[in-house]
């Protein structure tokens, strides 16, 4: 069977600078992986490229979503074809109302799948569901993309799109940075109901926390642009214990 | 030639010889008056010329460089031609009255004027000006105190418009819509209207320019308002002209106290297009919002040319001009603020923003206070950028494609000029016309 997320020896550079220096990763459908490592161990940099952010060159390598080339796709497509990046730092989109966004991304992903486009009636429904788990105000989708909400409200938000866009492969960056215990246990929830069989999902993360919430199948060590150690979700426990500092001067 | 320049210091370019000649020849319909007046229009005119990149108020149009030749005053459409444009700037959802011109000349048949309300009155320019209507002939010209060139031509050659008069105390709920269409060949249109809005009456006014033809047209266009005191008037003016056209219009109101005035022009087409407005504020209270939005593409130039005139207490003025600049179009904004000795506790903000979309693009912006009341408020400020690439990013990971991903970034910065209409079906019609047309790029 293919695997959900390929990645081969993948190098990255942005503005010259090499960040992914021989990237392997493989995520099958059903699995959790959570993706730990020390600040400026290219951590957001693999979402970035993975998400086809400009100004992140593949140099090296390959990066496949269900053995279709991410390279080959702009950023839309791979989200059509089912990447779902969850932002450590959502954007504010001034201007742009919350529904008139969502049942643009909806929309235009199925349009993309060759997909019937979803009714007005149907895409509220489904908002309010998931506002629901998430325990978001309906109120707060009535503002424009983000515009005012807190770091915590921000989160939920992007955990909302993920969970109406259903994505087969669910990046979580750094998602636990700015929540509150009360929020890092919503979202987590919300991921929770994400997970399954078809799905892969993969969470970067400086700390063990809220892995206590989403429970990983594998854990893996990012270090210098690399995984250096892949284990079970023990390993998460035991970096809690000893720190990246190991690693560091491994990678050095 | 009777008409010839005072002081002709200089050659007349082609442009305005032909000027002169057509005025030479045109017959004056109606009351002597009116003959004086525009005569005194056409001297006034004559005595500077075509404007040129010399007048402040003209920097950045040349109008005497760009008007190359005067194309001929338009003669009147084939009734067919004239029926075809039954549907012209039909706003959906907008249940407007409306008045229809073709060519420069009023289609009655495709006009609305039956069950007027009461205290509308609505008369066609040529008619009132043929009947002499003193009410008419008294304030035409005379609304404000505009010294500029283009709007003594239109004085001088005025052919067609409205003369709309709205009693006092009245609120006239069904937008009023003024459509202009073009005709299909080359002429020049002077259109004049005059807009009395009776004391604490109420109105919304729709100009509507439009033009399907790409041959080279010439439009000098006017529209006088008189907001008497405590009355409102919501303007709208829509520009889809053709993309060989110039277009010329002239803005002139006079608010007494406690009027309101919310003016709101949209450009979507024409090879050059100037909208000035002369805005003075002379009662105690007066408001005027005037804002506007250009969407322009290819080598399309608008002038949007500001001067607000505070001349009583208490009056405040909310100026907001958003541009979006695709291939090499170009924006102007030039607001100049007045603020007469005495006009104490003024309010009056000015904005300016423009979005360029390619390289190629240029906006200028010139705003200009002048203050003579030391108890006011005055603020304006103008930007020039790009879009974010970052939140077009943002859009395209969810999966909006990068046209529709512009398409909403910009609509959402267009939108902040268009929120302000009041009238909400006509801001819905006005919203849907720019999501079209930028989901028309490329």
């Amino acid at each position: 069977m293919t695997a959900l997320l390929e990645i081969r020896n993948l190098k990255a550079e942005i503005a010259g600078k090499q960040i992914l220096n021989g990237y392997d990763l493989t995520v099958k459908a059903g699995e959790v992986h959570a993706i730990m490592g020390p600040n400026g161990s290219g951590k957001s940099t693999l979402s970035y490229v993975l998400s086809g952010r400009p100004g992140y060159t593949i140099t090296e390598g390959q990066a496949l979503l269900a053995g279709a080339d991410l390279s080959q796709m702009s950023v839309d497509e791979r989200a059509a074809a089912g990447l779902f990046l969850a932002f450590q730092y959502p954007l504010e989109v001034p201007g742009v109302a919350t529904m008139t966004f969502l049942r643009a991304a909806v929309n235009a992903q199925r349009k993309k799948r060759g997909e019937e486009e979803m009714s007005s009636p149907d895409l509220i429904k489904s908002v309010k569901e998931i506002a629901k788990i998430l325990d978001m105000d309906m109120e707060m989708l009535r503002r424009p993309v983000n515009v005012g909400f807190s770091g915590g409200e921000k989160k939920r938000a992007e955990t909302l799109q993920m969970m109406l866009l259903q994505p087969k492969l669910c990046i979580l960056d750094e998602t636990d940075s700015g929540l509150d215990i009360d929020a890092l246990k919503v979202v987590s929830n919300g991921v929770n109901q994400l997970r399954s069989k078809d799905r892969g999902i993969v969470v970067i993360t400086h700390y063990q926390r809220l892995l206590d919430y989403i429970t990983p199948d594998v854990v893996h060590v990012q270090s210098a642009g690399r995984i250096v150690r892949t284990g079970g979700k023990e390993l998460a426990l035991e970096l809690e214990e000893t720190g990246y500092a190991s690693y560091q001067s491994e990678a050095a | 030639m009777s008409n010839a320049p005072a002081t002709p210091s200089r050659k007349l370019t082609d442009a305005e010889t032909r000027l002169a000649e057509i005025f030479a020849t045109q017959q004056s319909a109606g009351a002597p008056q009116l003959a004086t007046l525009r005569t005194a229009a056409f001297d006034a005119f004559s005595k500077t010329g075509l404007p040129n990149r010399h007048d402040e108020a003209w920097k950045y149009t040349d109008l005497r460089a760009l008007l190359r030749d005067v194309k001929p005053l338009a003669a009147p459409p084939e009734e067919s031609a004239a029926q075809s444009m039954r549907d012209a700037a039909v706003l959906t959802g907008v249940a407007a009255r409306r008045i229809v011109f073709v060519g420069g000349y009023f289609v009655p048949t495709l006009s609305d004027l039956g069950d007027l309300e009461k205290g509308l009155s609505v008369m066609s320019l040529s008619e009132a000006l043929a009947k002499g209507d003193a009410a008419t002939t008294a304030l035409l010209g005379k609304v404000g105190k505009v010294d500029d060139p283009a709007f003594a031509l239109n004085t001088a050659f005025m052919g067609e418009g409205v003369v709309i008069r709205i009693g006092a105390g009245r609120c006239v709920e069904r937008p009023i819509q003024l459509v202009f269409v073009a005709g299909e060949q080359p002429a020049t249109y002077f259109l004049r209207s005059l807009i009395v809005v009776e004391k604490g009456a109420r109105a919304t006014l729709i100009e509507s320019f439009e033009g399907a033809t790409t041959q080279e047209y010439h439009v000098n266009a006017a529209t006088e308002v008189v907001l008497e005191e405590g009355a409102t008037l919501e303007r709208l003016k829509i520009s889809r002209e053709g993309g060989a056209a110039m277009h010329v219009s002239t803005f002139v109101a006079s608010l007494a106290a406690n009027a309101r005035l919310s003016d709101f022009g949209l450009n979507l087409g024409g090879a050059l297009l100037r909208n000035q407005s002369f805005v003075s504020l002379n009662g105690q209270g007066a408001h005027a919002g005037v804002r506007g939005a250009n969407i322009l593409k290819n080598k399309e130039h608008a002038d949007a040319t500001l001067f607000l005139d505070h001349a009583a207490e208490r009056s405040e003025s909310k100026a907001l001009f958003k541009s979006v600049l695709e291939d090499s179009s170009q924006a102007v904004f030039q607001g100049k603020i007045l603020v007469r000795p005495g006009a104490q506790k003024t309010d009056a903000r000015m904005m300016a923003r423009a979005l360029l979309l390619s390289e190629g693009a240029q906006a200028n912006c010139k705003p200009e206070l002048e203050i003579f009341a030391d108890d006011v408020q005055c603020a304006h400020g103008s930007t020039v950028g790009a879009l974010d690439e970052n939140l077009v990013f943002y859009l395209m990971a969810r999966g909006i494609g990068r046209i529709e991903a512009e398409a909403l970034l910009t609509e959402a910065f267009i939108g902040e000029a268009i929120d302000a209409v009041e009238n909400r079906s006509v801001r819905e019609a006005l919203a849907a016309l720019v999501a079209e047309r930028l989901r028309a790029r490329k």
